[in-house]
């Protein structure tokens, strides 16, 4: 191909849009060569020169044709004087097809894409011929043939013939492309549409999803079974999930290392990460609880049996240590002592916050059985609502008391790591990877267990 | 208006006219143990029975029986820098914290020491 200044590459001419109904790729070289020939020999042509035909212009074409279009134009200078602007307007969006430029001086003319025979045979219509002839000067003429031929290599705008030149033929093919270049429009027109109520759906229902969460209404995602804040609940459950994905790849990898007999260096590397994902786990909870307190405690992001030995929403600190059990010897007496005092100390806070909670519930139950209770409504509505206000009051405490527990569950698996060396801890954070996963298993197996 | 003989048990007179948080230290620094509260706080409860379960007698002041409970509960939260005022511990008359500080102190092994040195645990 021969190098063309403001030819778009070819492929864009593969749009269908551009081809009259049977068209092929190898006449669209032929289109090429032509306005290559065009180029080169009309000294006359300035790609200045040219018809504006960009988007920017009153020519509001939308699709990829017009890049091709305002590329392609060498139109005679002549001719920008003759299709004024107005005239262009009048064809609306969309491809130049429909017809009728009038010229000026009562010859219509068309836009042709790649048409240089077109463009010729303009130049030729007695307007001012600015030589841009090129060897097909033979096209001069108003010879039918040439026209069709031209008519045949221009794909979206619509040659119309002179009327001196009518041919059947031809008439069909303009009238086809006009017919097809239209259809485009209106297909372009109501998908666009489509689109817009879609956009518009789409913002009505993240309008309303927000709104009901805001009312606490539970959003159906499978995820959760209780009536949460929706959202809050779905993204702990899912962070929940990674989290313990996560958390089993670094028990294993903990487990190898241990096994390797890797020195302190490296094996204290891996036991920070465990605990540093610890610490993570604390973080989701607290985020968690802030969003549902309750769907915290109700544990059902945690597995059956696991829920079942569950203390305020998570483990025991207690009792895990009491499972460490004999695990961790060799102990120095320092050591032991260390433990046993966390033993103890993790106990007593967990009484401690247990006995809040029982104090919590008993003056819930208060609140609510208020003398009020059991007599009809008359006067009472204040009574009740300020009951419901302090009943209100107190369920809020419930984060707070959540909120003790995990951190007590979080200091003392901090306060053990202290006491313990690497190797211990190592040891001691595979036995509660261990035990936490045979719960599971074990809620897994009972889950599925054969009955009768 | 206030006599200054008074039958309240471990309260002290209430004085007219003093700042807030200057009572609050005065009474701090009356016993080993000083918890100032709220009687329907559940928190508070839970703290309480934390002390007790380690065989401490604390002293307890619940604002909400105390005529100038209001204005000290707020020199409270300012003084915690948190919303909520109690549960708010002192030891041997230096302020310990809320909640998460005691059950933190307790978990770390200083909690002890402290009670001990400031005389309200023996061995």
């Amino acid at each position: 191909m021969q190098s063309f200044k403001h030819l778009p590459p070819p492929e864009m001419y593969c749009h269908s849009s551009f081809f009259l109904r049977g068209e092929d790729g190898s006449r669209n070289q032929a289109r090429f060569r032509y306005l290559g020939e065009l180029d080169q020999t009309a000294s006359a042509f300035h790609p200045d020169d040219a018809i504006d035909l960009s988007p920017n212009s009153m020519f509001s074409l939308k699709s990829g044709n017009v890049a091709v279009l305002s590329n392609n134009f060498n139109y005679d200078p002549a001719l920008n004087t003759s299709i004024g602007s107005a005239e262009i307007a009048t064809t609306g969006t969309g491809c130049l097809d429909t017809g009728q430029y009038m010229h000026p001086k009562g010859t219509t003319i068309v836009s042709s894409l790649g048409n240089g025979h077109s463009i010729e045979n303009w130049g030729h219509s007695g307007m001012a011929d600015n030589g841009q002839q090129t060897d097909t000067s033979t096209d001069v003429d108003t010879d039918d043939r040439n026209q069709l031929h031209g008519v045949q290599h221009g794909p979206v705008v619509v040659v119309d013939s002179r009327p001196k030149t009518g041919d059947q033929k031809t008439l069909r093919r303009l009238a086809q492309n006009r017919e097809a270049a239209r259809k485009s429009r209106l297909r372009k027109k109501a998908y666009v549409q489509q689109l817009e109520t879609s956009r518009l759906r789409l913002a009505q229902l993240e309008q309303e999803l927000q709104r009901a969460q805001q009312q606490g209404v539970f959003v159906a995602t499978g995820f959760s079974g209780d009536h949460g804040s929706g959202n809050g609940v779905v993204v702990f459950d899912m962070e929940y999930a990674h989290w313990l994905e996560e958390h089993q790849r670094l028990i294993s990898d903990l487990r190898a290392a241990v096994s390797s007999h890797m020195g302190d260096n490296e094996l204290h590397l891996h036991v920070d990460g465990v605990m540093a994902h610890y610490d993570e786990i604390f973080r989701l909870k607290s985020i968690g609880t802030k969003a549902d307190v309750f769907h915290m405690l109700s544990g059902m992001w945690k597995t059956p049996a696991e829920r079942c030995f569950m203390w305020l929403g998570g483990f025991r600190s207690s009792e895990l240590l009491k499972i460490l059990g004999n695990h961790l010897e060799p102990l120095t007496d320092q050591q032991i002592m260390g433990i046993c005092n966390l033993q103890q100390s993790s106990q007593q806070a967990e009484d401690a916050l247990s006995q809040g909670m029982e104090a919590l519930q008993q003056s819930l139950v208060d609140t609510l059985s208020s003398t009020s209770l059991g007599f009809a409504g008359s006067g009472n509505v204040a009574d009740y609502m300020g009951q419901m206000a302090i009943a209100m009051g107190k369920l809020a405490t419930l984060e707070n008391f959540l909120h003790q527990a995990d951190l007590l569950r979080q200091q003392t698996l901090q306060q053990m790591r202290r006491i313990l060396t690497t190797r211990q801890a190592a040891r001691a954070l595979l036995v509660f990877g261990d035990y936490a996963s045979r719960l599971r298993a074990l809620s897994s197996l009972w889950l599925a267990r054969p009955r009768d | 208006m206030y006599q200054t003989e008074s039958s309240w048990g471990s309260y002290m007179p209430p004085r007219n006219v003093g700042d807030p948080l200057e009572r609050i230290e005065r009474l701090a620094s009356e016993n080993a143990v000083v918890i100032f509260s709220i009687s329907t706080c559940c928190m508070c409860h839970a703290i309480k029975r934390l002390f007790c379960g380690m065989g401490v007698h604390p002293t307890v002041h619940e604002l909400d029986e105390d005529p100038r409970g209001k204005e000290m509960e707020k020199a409270l939260m300012r003084l915690l820098g948190s919303s909520s005022a109690v549960p708010v511990v002192f030891i041997g008359g230096k302020l310990v914290g809320a909640m998460d500080r005691v059950m933190a102190s307790h978990i770390n092994g200083t909690l002890v020491p402290l009670l001990k040195e400031a005389g309200a645990l023996w061995l």
